[in-house]
């Protein structure tokens, strides 16, 4: 099916689903960045545009804010995850909502710190939100809670940041430090200069938030604040060699539920579905039927996280 | 728990009071034998005395419950004085990791508290620490839990090493499904 997307962000995720969008037969009409946007009714070029912000840093000559009222049938949100009153991600989505747009997030601020906000807007619009990209990169988790009813999953559990999980991997590996593997995660682009958002367990626990709105279908509100979060800056390689002799490993994992979320370093036998390897992310739902499901895939990076975008994309159209 | 199968094997505790002489040991354990019980575990705490003097020894066995009665009875006939009998059952094993500054907190003092406040048992440690002044080493422990208790166990573990400042990086209880 055809559609015409704007998308907001020109990042790694943004920039992927501007590339992508061609393969899924969608065009696009408009992107922006925090400093412009590029604007075109019939269809822009990816390969313009990147170069253009390669070259330069902007995308086109237009206001990032004038890329809200282009014409378009998808709004795609994939500006960086901010907290607390999630800006400028939120205003951006309820612009879309207001246009009686649908809007597909891949930025994780407005789902996890003002559920019950984004569900207000999209109650009074004609528009629809997805969210699938928001947890777990390429890995289908929320469709398949959808699929199977919010109402028929007990729990939801998981490994959620691929940058903890490579640091942990690599420490129990090569029986090196946190600060050695860090430093060497960070070498590789596989943690940021500023790793504090993975290591200390934010990004898992917005992830798990998300999990928890969803599950408790509008009956309870889930922000940050409610999450019991810890990360992996105190677990030594000691450790985890202690660990290992015994059969087990270390993992960051996220749990959620309608009673709660809970993130931090858990003890974990080494032969679980949940002892993931490298930059791999893990999702598992307990279902009231039918046991337990385990998914597992990337969790991130451009061209995956675009493709959980994309599916969206052809959800609400 | 909703009341077992009688004819169910299940794990019980009883803790006998000792005179401290050549085969008195063995004396006491015979009558579980005898009577069907399947001796587990039997902790003799050297060094602690009962008010009246004597050792006070743990055994773990697992029998029938019909078959625990007449263990019990068979004890006391044979003129072991049994301080406690129960079917407090230590099957669900509890593993941990702590890490900080153990011995610098008193290692011993934080496992005897552990052991105290807990319904666990320590049955195995495992501790690795680097060399060096500053360094903070870690401690695996295998607890022994009553049945249903995890919770609590871990709820008085963490209050524990809050109290310590240790970190305490605890197993993910799966539910097995």
């Amino acid at each position: 099916m055809s559609g015409r997307l704007a998308v907001l962000g020109a990042g790694a995720v943004g920039r992927s689903v501007v590339e992508l969008a061609e393969e899924y037969d969608y065009t696009v009409t408009a992107v922006a960045d925090s400093q412009s946007a590029a604007i075109d009714a019939k269809g822009l070029d990816p390969e313009a545009i990147f170069t253009r912000k390669d070259a330069d840093g902007t995308v086109g000559d237009e206001n990032p804010e004038a890329a809200l009222d282009a014409s378009y049938d998808v709004l795609v949100e994939a500006t960086p995850t901010t907290l607390g009153d999630a800006e400028p991600g939120f205003a951006h989505v309820k612009a879309g909502l207001e246009h009686d747009r649908h809007v597909v997030l891949a930025n994780k601020g407005p789902v996890a710190e003002r559920y019950g906000d984004l569900m207000e807007l999209v109650t009074a619009s004609d528009g629809d939100i997805r969210f699938e990209a928001t947890v777990g990169g390429a890995i289908p988790a929320l469709s398949t809670i959808e699929d199977f009813g919010p109402g028929h999953i007990t729990a939801a559990r998981g490994v959620l940041n691929g940058t903890a999980n490579f640091i942990l991997t690599r420490m129990a590996a090569e029986g090196l430090d946190y600060e050695h593997v860090l430093a060497e995660a960070q070498d590789m682009g596989v943690a940021e200069a500023d790793p504090t958002f993975d290591v200390e367990g934010t990004d898992a626990a917005l992830k798990c938030v998300i999990l928890a709105n969803v599950l408790s279908q509008g009956e309870q509100e889930f922000a940050l604040d409610d999450a019991t979060v810890d990360g992996i800056t105190n677990v030594p390689g000691a450790a985890l060699d202690l660990a290992a002799d015994d059969g087990r490993t270390v993992r960051l994992i996220g749990e959620a539920s309608r009673d709660g979320i809970r993130v931090g370093p858990r003890l974990i036998p080494e032969n679980s579905a949940l002892a993931v390897s490298g930059t791999r992310n893990i999702v598992q739902l307990d279902t009231t039927h039918a046991g337990r499901l385990n998914i597992s895939g990337r969790g991130a990076g451009g061209p995956e996280t675009a493709t959980a975008v994309l599916s969206d994309v052809g959800r609400l159209l | 728990m909703s009341s077992p199968d009688s004819t169910e094997a299940q794990t019980h505790t009883v803790r006998l009071e000792l005179v401290d002489e050549p085969g008195e040991l063995l004396r006491a354990l015979q009558p579980i034998s005898d009577n069907g019980g399947n001796l587990m575990s039997i902790y003799h705490e050297r060094g602690n005395l009962t008010p009246r003097g004597h050792i006070p020894v743990e055994v773990d066995f697992s029998c029938t419950p019909h078959r625990f009665e007449t263990i019990v009875e068979a004890l006391r006939d044979a003129g072991v004085n049994v301080m406690q009998a129960g079917t407090e059952r230590y099957d669900e094993e509890l593993t941990v990791l702590l890490v900080g500054h153990l011995v610098d907190t008193d290692l011993s003092d934080t496992l005897k508290r552990i052991e105290g406040c807990a319904n666990a048992s320590l049955n195995d440690l495992s501790l690795s620490g680097r060399e060096g002044t500053d360094e903070q080493s870690s401690a695996l422990l295998r607890l022994a839990t009553r049945a249903g208790t995890t919770e609590d166990t871990l709820g008085a573990l963490r209050k524990i090493a809050a109290e310590k400042d240790l970190h305490v990086i605890e197993p993910l209880t799966e539910v097995v499904q």
